[in-house]
């Protein structure tokens, strides 16, 4: 049981969670979000056939409503976070030989918070929802600067994908069946997004799963769409298993500080244990490596990537929603929420390389380099979307955990902005092949033009859009740059500032790549397209205007441009300041670094311009034919670019590796080896036990079985056969001799209840 | 309060009823008499109801009132599908559950 108390009661020691129990209507209200959107899933499920547009309109409603009260709750946590001075909770702990507690509960609340200022008070509320075995199981909601924001950015952008996609998959089968998903899909994430404690987390995370795993098939009358579905639900299945574990473990370590208790699994008492340096570094590491394999199967890290690009399978709102925007981001959401368990489990602060950071530089680039190979429109910004969220994990595992949240609040807008642009041509041009059926596509398209390419500026990360300011400050936060002006973040990370720095360049090429073969040159394919209606430009358009400006809510501190009161909004309101969130350093942005990764980006679509716009153009026009590579190109030309070539076109051979040899590596031996076993030793035994059964058993037979067995059998047979051979008589089959019978019975036990009583 | 009548005017009626059921070859005179039967005994209920001065008797009587209504509409259905499928209704000829 979970043991709350006000800190000043007793002479118990006790560490501050960071919350506090009041606060707005919003804040203590916030179940109702994931309410709605799950109401409208049965909704739809139950009347949306019958409805006339068949349940969109019910789905769209839900988020409609959802949205508001999301923004309802972010301006709630804005005034809460600033002005709110009501009771904190604290976590009663066993006082033992722990004799730092106090000094770390000093330290928790006048250390290094300064900087920022007043704390900030979660807002929690709980009920509980079983108990068994004296362990308490609760649901509740827990209302802070990260779920906030998640709230707003999965309620928006899951309104644009609903109201795109009544346009997109019009018409199809299966049209209500995609909305009910939708429906369901939003309302886990975002009971995912408020949970409060670890198991409804994981609860939620296996419903957005499932989700996924249905929406990814959802058109499963072809093989392919089925299998990618099943990969992606297998792949995240090998994920899971961590998490199920991580969990398991936090839950016990946490159990051992709390009097009277197993474990807890609340998410703030985890992380105040945790940050406070109260749980043991190893129980913390291997928990974190455990909650790590989590994170690498849901946000597609190296090497558990490769269900990503054949989820977009899907239809492509489910891909900029899911697979892009939101439910991809809750591996990272989820190392932001038990940050304390990552902080000291893989102790980012005050070093230069760790795990987490060095998986999540790993897969920035490469995702990054599987870009610039692919055909399919949406596979290049699949491999982006795994690249950019390897960006994420890479500034967690550095410590700039703002950086992290802010690049994944940006990048939502401006990658769903570019799928649902993607989905935009594929929906004129009806294929995704860039090479064969795009082209020239800016003349006919113009509205999805312009916003793609503002979505493409805002990825490579060219200032002022948006992608420029989060991607700088997960620069700035590595705290590698120290030539000039260094920055200090929370260590020294320069090989993670590398990684960024050439996966920004490569990021530029690619999309410069993937702009030129989508609108530029001539049309390759078949038919006349056409631009999209307005339920899918007016989406566009709102991203597109998001990913211009949604940057400059988080301008660096000591931008001088803009008054002090305007920098650092984001941070502000979004980064908890309190017991349950570990002290972590904050970077000081650079000016000197911010030019030179625009240089970087700038070279990067240079050398793609260079390229496509100057070679490939002037070969097109001599050939007379639309090109999409220099026909004596450096893979024609030079061996290893060849081989390079072919190990991305391969995948890096992963798929091969995973079905070709880990599966036939691990199959084949254990098959051998099963065999062997089967025959030399099971066998043998059996055939032993086997030999001695049959010599007791024919024994048993002749002896027992034939004489008394078989006697006592044959003489119950023989009587029930003879006593059902004179009662049959009775059954005479007539009404009235059964009445008759009934009634003499009746007549007897009427004289004998008459002579006995 | 004349109890004894009533339990033997119950008594005389419930013999009537058993007689009619054991010796009657008409399904519909079957029924008649199984109707006799129930009625004694609401006329038992009534009269022990209305000596204990009891309501639960008296409501205990409108009920098998009610299931003997359900009862006899069952048995003069099946009957009629007797009659439909033999062209008569003699209990006698039906014994094809003979054991």
């Amino acid at each position: 049981m979970i043991d709350l108390l006000a800190a000043t009661t007793s002479s118990v020691t006790s560490i501050p969670l960071g919350i506090t129990k009041e606060g707005n209507w919003f804040l203590q209200n916030a179940w109702l979000i994931p309410l709605i959107p799950a109401l409208s899933f049965v909704g739809i499920l139950f009347f949306g056939k019958r409805l006339p547009r068949g349940g969109s309109e019910l789905g769209i409603a839900a988020l409609l409503i959802v949205f508001l009260l999301s923004i309802c709750t972010g301006f709630a946590w804005m005034d809460h976070r600033d002005n709110f001075h009501g009771e904190e909770i604290s976590q009663t702990l066993i006082s033992s030989e722990h004799g730092e507690h106090g000094e770390h509960g000093e330290h928790g609340e006048h250390g290094e918070h300064g900087e920022h200022g007043e704390p900030s008070l979660a807002v929690v509320n709980t009920a509980t929802w079983f108990i068994t075995g004296g362990v308490e199981f609760s649901v509740g909601t827990l209302v802070d600067g990260p779920a906030v924001m998640m709230l707003f950015v999965v309620t928006l952008v899951s309104l644009l994908v609903h109201i795109y996609s009544t346009d997109y998959v019009a018409g199809d089968r299966r049209f209500t069946h995609f909305f009910a998903f939708l429906s369901l899909f939003s309302s886990s994430m975002l009971l995912l997004v408020i949970s409060e404690n670890t198991l409804q987390l994981l609860v939620s995370w296996e419903l957005v799963g499932l989700c996924s795993f249905a929406l990814i098939g959802h058109w499963w009358e072809e093989k392919d769409n089925s299998n990618a579905a099943l990969k992606a639900f297998l792949t995240n299945r090998v994920g899971d298993m961590g998490l199920l574990i991580g969990v398991t473990i936090l839950f016990f370590a946490s159990g051992e500080m709390i009097p009277d208790s197993f474990g807890s699994f609340s998410i703030v008492t985890t992380n105040a244990l945790a940050s406070s340096g109260l749980l043991s570094h190893s129980t913390l590491l291997i928990a974190a490596c455990c909650l790590m394999a989590a994170v690498m199967s849901k946000s597609g890290q190296f090497f558990l990537h490769t269900w990503l690009p054949d989820a977009m399978a899907g239809p492509t709102p489910v891909s900029a929603l899911i697979h892009a925007a939101t439910m991809v981001v809750a591996g990272v959401f989820m190392i932001a929420r038990l940050y304390g368990v990552f902080f000291e489990g893989f102790s980012i602060g005050g070093s230069s390389i760790n795990l987490m950071a060095l998986i999540g530089g790993f897969t920035t680039l490469v995702g990054a380099c599987l870009a610039f190979v692919q055909r399919d429109i949406k596979k290049v910004l699949a491999y982006s979307t795994i690249s950019q969220l390897g960006y994420m994990v890479m500034a967690l595992g550095v410590g700039a955990w703002t950086a992290a949240m802010f690049h994944l609040f940006t990048h939502a807008f401006f990658k769903a902005c570019l799928f649902l642009g993607s989905g935009s041509v594929a929906h004129s041009v009806h294929s995704f092949d860039m090479k064969s059926d795009m082209g020239g596509l800016r003349k006919v398209m113009p509205q999805t033009f312009r916003t793609f390419i503002i979505g493409s500026i805002a990825l490579a990360g060219l200032p002022p859009f948006a992608g420029f300011w989060s991607k700088d400050e997960i620069l700035a936060g590595t705290g590698g740059w120290g030539i000039l002006g260094g920055t200090n973040g929370n260590g020294s990370y320069t090989f993670m500032l590398i990684m960024g720095m050439i996966t920004a360049a490569l990021t530029a090429a690619y999309m410069t790549r993937c702009v030129y073969l989508t609108f530029f040159g001539e049309f390759r394919g078949h038919g006349h397209p056409h631009e999209s209606g307005p339920r899918i430009t007016i989406p566009l358009w709102i991203l597109a205007v998001l990913a211009i400006f949604a940057g400059f809510l988080n301008l660096p501190k000591g931008f001088q441009l803009v008054p002090k009161s305007l920098q650092e909004r984001f941070g502000h309101y979004v980064e908890p300041v309190a017991g349950y969130f570990p002290e972590i350093a904050h970077a000081t942005p650079s000016w000197s670094l911010a030019i030179v990764s625009t240089i970087v980006v700038i070279a990067g679509i240079s050398l793609a311009w260079n390229y496509y716009f100057v070679k490939v153009e002037k070969a097109s026009k001599e050939s007379g034919k639309s090109l999409t590579e220099l026909p004596d190109g450096l893979t024609t030309r030079l061996t290893l670019a060849r081989m390079g070539h072919t190990l991305l076109v391969n995948k890096y051979y992963l798929d091969h590796l995973y079905t070709g040899i880990i599966t036939r590596a691990v199959k084949e031996p254990i098959a051998e080896l099963a065999y062997r076993s089967n025959q030399e030793i099971l066998d043998r035994t059996v055939d032993t036990f086997g030999r001695t059964a049959v010599k007791i058993g024919q024994l048993n037979y002749e002896k027992i079985d034939q004489n008394l067995v078989d006697g006592f059998v044959n003489a119950s047979g023989r009587i029930s056969s003879d006593s059902g051979e004179e009662l049959r008589k009775i059954q005479s089959g007539k009404v009235q001799s059964y009445a008759a019978i009934l009634f003499a019975a009746a007549t007897i036990l009427a004289g004998l209840l008459i002579v006995i009583v | 309060m004349l109890l004894n009548q009533f339990l033997i005017l119950s008594a005389v009626l419930f013999s009537i009823g058993v007689y009619g059921v054991l010796t009657r070859r008409n399904g519909v005179m079957v029924l008649m008499s199984i109707e006799l039967i129930l009625n004694s005994v609401n006329i038992n209920l009534v009269a022990f109801a209305a000596f204990r001065e009891a309501i639960p008797g008296e409501v205990f009587a409108l009920f098998v009132i009610a299931v003997a209504a359900a009862e006899v509409g069952v048995g003069l259905a099946m009957v009629l599908l007797l009659y439909r499928n033999r062209r008569n209704i003699d209990l006698a000829g039906i014994d094809s559950m003979k054991g």
